[in-house]
């Protein structure tokens, strides 16, 4: 068992199927790109002041 | 499976988050705060920037524009842009990974966050240094344009490298580490600052030590959390 436990989490991931990989892949994909140009990005004067520290501290382009 | 590596994701973003948080507090924002004071002292170079392409962009120290107050509520929002950001980019490297089929684990975990902070933040810091409030920028749109450029090509030249072992890709993943500085950055235009050069420097080091602590930590804590689930669930399984 313990073997099988070993084996199972070093392939964790190629044990999915590839279509399966990659729709969950594009779905996180989507949804980390919208929380970061949210943050980082958006144009927005609410979501860019309420964002103004992190913009400037990660090195974002800001004002 | 995909919700190990979400449930990794969110709880790395958040220790993550609430780390730079800390060293944002301590060490990043009160030399923004510092600049803030600076800015608008210089009202000629001022005028001169907005009309060089900023006129369009909203101006965000406009009295009638919605901003926090400072101090805690500041405080709050840039914790919560920190959290949030944080999960967006734990999400992307989730997606990377999935995507190209490149584990993270307790293993490579140090490697996925030497490489976001390389892609994410060395990469674009080499053409625009994080700047202060306060000092001459090129047009804002051009500068995120570039950012996400030169993020793309690094990131993609580590994947790159990662996915096939060849000498020409070594080549490949090179000239594409390069390619965002050769096409260069967009370059502000020749105004003076009233924000004192000791001020910008300090920020440009503290900031880029704010984002490698950041990307170490969010990648090893995913590593090593990724890893514990997984092994979890094949416990649950068997």
């Amino acid at each position: 068992m313990n073997t099988n436990t070993t084996a199972n989490t070093a392939t964790g991931l190629q044990s999915l199927s590839i279509s399966q990989r990659l729709i969950a892949g594009a779905l996180a994909l989507m949804l980390g790109l919208t929380l970061l140009v949210g943050t980082g990005f958006a144009g927005d004067y609410r979501l860019h002041n309420g964002a103004h520290d992190t913009r400037h501290a990660m090195g974002f382009p800001c004002h | 499976m995909f919700r190990n590596l979400f449930f990794a994701a969110v709880l790395a973003a958040l220790c993550a988050g609430l780390i730079t948080s800390a060293i944002q507090y301590l060490r990043v924002t009160p030399l923004i705060v510092a600049a803030e004071s600076y800015e608008g002292t210089a009202p000629a170079e001022h005028a001169h920037e907005h009309a060089d392409g900023e006129a369009a962009v909203p101006h965000s120290h406009d009295p009638a524009q919605w901003a926090p107050q400072d101090g805690i509520e500041r405080t709050g929002y840039t914790i919560l842009a920190n959290l949030l950001m944080a999960a967006g980019f734990a999400l992307i490297i989730g997606a990377v990974s999935l995507l190209f089929n490149l584990p993270i684990s307790w293993a490579t975990g140090l490697l996925w966050g030497l490489g976001g902070f390389a892609a994410f933040s060395l990469a674009p810091a080499f053409g625009l240094p994080p700047g202060l409030p306060g000092m001459p920028v090129a047009d804002t749109v051009a500068r995120q344009l570039w950012w996400g450029l030169a993020a793309l090509c690094t990131g993609g030249a580590f994947v790159l490298a990662a996915k096939v072992q060849a000498p020409w890709v070594l080549a490949a993943a090179i000239a594409l580490v390069a390619l965002p500085h050769v096409v260069g950055a967009p370059q502000p235009p020749e105004a003076g600052t009233a924000v004192p050069a000791g001020l910008a420097a300090s920020f440009v080091s503290a900031s880029l030590f704010n984002a490698a602590v950041f990307w170490v930590v969010l990648g090893l804590v995913f590593g090593r959390l990724h890893d514990h689930f997984t092994r979890q669930s094949a416990g649950a399984h068997s």
